[in-house]
């Protein structure tokens, strides 16, 4: 076995990773900056409830997080049992479940990397520009948003690299199915399991560091070219 | 220019009712603290005054008993502020072009290379905020908020972020403005020599309450209220008008 020669179920666990933890961002990032925003700009009662049940996943042990997935999302769980019955939807042992085990376990790096760009962001600015005729909307879209960008950059990268990485509620929610719920750090486990996995075992750490190293180097690309914008 | 209003913050209140000229500058005039910016936040819709009533050329913004409160984008004012706020993800031409875009056509009277030409700022519209000068960025700010074609502007110490030979590099323009647009300016101020070379009308103001309203000349012609108000400073241009004083000390 050859240690650049890839065999289909490593392309596999690294196509599904990369699908797995893309979904999980993209579906994620609405939700978050819209989180993050609230948390950094509202005052309310129960914001603090909200901000611990946001982090909740950062503490918890992560099979903690998927086996309560299970029981909620489960095909006879208490909210997985309905969304079956009404909508014909399954997350359990599917790459959706895999998705969502991704998407919450990310969330919390998500919403504190955006929020503390909210928070960077000077309301004098936002004044400025509903003085200029523009309505809250229009502000969020125009003034806030492109100056949050930095933050947000920096949370789709740690989002995306937490669910590059995601095992243990991944693995306790929608189980190591190979083409549906393997991705790169189920199938690794899987190869230092079987006997003569190691060089696959080594293939697939290798792949995972230069996927995350990818993903830096874009965040970073990304971050200069935004400095030099607003530089001029 | 009609502005009554009561604001409660902490133990600072504020309870100010002036009139301003329907043309020209009417300067707010009056130490740090003496809660002027807030006044001009309430006419521009960034803070809500308890109670009151604010209207200009007889556009009602705000009427407390109404239930009449305008939102900022609303109000069709120009507020130019003492730092600028330039957007800094934008180029300069953007910035002055964002409020001009948001007025409907109809609706606009100030040109885009009229106001260019007026503020001399020809050479900078590609460049971004972070690579002005501070009195470049107050001529764009200052032309940013022109370009919305509002019933007044606004300006809030728009010269004092900026040193001597800056302040003499964009006075001049506001003196201008005034003439070439013919929109009121409330203008706020502590700076005497800036009032006295730019205001027609003077709204004294200390600890939130308006101590005293009138036509600049009136002021000056009393020695009296020269010397309480510091307003012993050589002046360049004289305005002229015959109004009597209210004196409410």
């Amino acid at each position: 076995m050859d240690l650049f020669d890839l065999t289909p179920v490593e392309i596999e666990a690294l196509r599904l990773s990369l699908w797995v933890s893309g979904w999980a961002v993209a579906a994620s990032l609405p939700l978050g900056i819209l989180t993050a925003w609230i948390l950094a700009r509202l005052r309310f009662p129960g914001k603090n409830l909200l901000d611990g049940l946001i982090h909740l996943p950062l503490v918890l042990p992560p099979v903690v997080t998927g086996y309560l997935l299970l029981v909620m999302l489960g095909r006879n769980g208490t909210i997985g049992a309905p969304l079956h019955k009404y909508l014909g939807i399954v997350l359990a042992f599917n790459w959706k479940g895999a998705v969502l085990a991704a998407a919450v376990m990310s969330f919390p790096l998500l919403v504190r990397a955006v929020r503390l760009s909210v928070e960077s962001v000077d309301p004098g600015l936002e004044a400025a520009a509903r003085t200029l005729g523009a309505g809250p909307v229009g502000v969020f879209i125009t003034v806030t948003l492109p100056l949050m960008a930095p933050g947000i950059i920096t949370g789709i990268i740690l989002a995306f690299a937490r669910s590059l990485g995601e095992f243990g509620a991944t693995i306790t929610f929608v189980s190591n199915i190979r083409g549906q719920t393997q991705t790169l750090p189920l199938a690794l486990y899987t190869l230092t399991q079987v006997p003569d996995g190691e060089t696959g075992a080594m293939r697939l750490c290798i792949l995972s560091v230069l996927v995350a190293m990818a993903a830096l180097i874009c965040a970073e690309i990304l971050a200069r070219r935004f400095a030099a914008r607003i530089q001029g | 220019m009609e502005i009554s209003l009561t604001h409660k913050q902490g133990n600072f209140s504020i309870d100010a009712s002036f009139q301003g000229a329907e043309s020209g500058v009417t300067a707010l005039f009056g130490p740090s603290g003496a809660g002027k910016t807030s006044v001009i936040n309430m006419v521009a819709g960034l803070m809500r005054p308890d109670t009151g009533r604010i209207s200009i050329n007889g556009l009602c913004l705000f009427d407390s008993a109404l239930h009449i409160d305008l939102p900022p984008e609303k109000r069709r004012l120009g507020y130019v502020f003492q730092d600028g706020r330039l957007l800094p993800h934008l180029s300069v031409r953007s910035n002055l072009s964002y409020g001009m875009h948001r007025t409907p056509v109809s609706r606009r009277f100030v040109k885009f290379d009229q106001v260019v030409d007026l503020l001399g700022i020809d050479h900078l519209l590609q460049r971004r905020p972070a690579r002005l000068s501070g009195g470049e960025k107050q001529r764009v700010a200052i032309g940013r908020a022109l370009l919305t074609s509002p019933a007044m502007l606004l300006m809030d110490e728009p010269l004092a972020s900026l040193d001597t030979a800056r302040k003499d590099e964009v006075l001049p323009f506001i003196i201008r403005l005034g003439r070439e647009f013919a929109i009121p300016i409330l203008y706020v101020s502590h700076a005497t020599d800036e009032i006295i070379n730019l205001a027609t009308r003077l709204v004294m103001m200390e600890n939130g309450r308006v101590l005293a309203d009138g036509d600049l000349e009136d002021f000056l012609s009393r020695p009296d209220l020269r010397t309480r108000f510091g307003l012993d400073t050589e002046r360049r241009c004289l305005p002229r008008t015959n109004d009597r004083i209210a004196w409410t000390e």
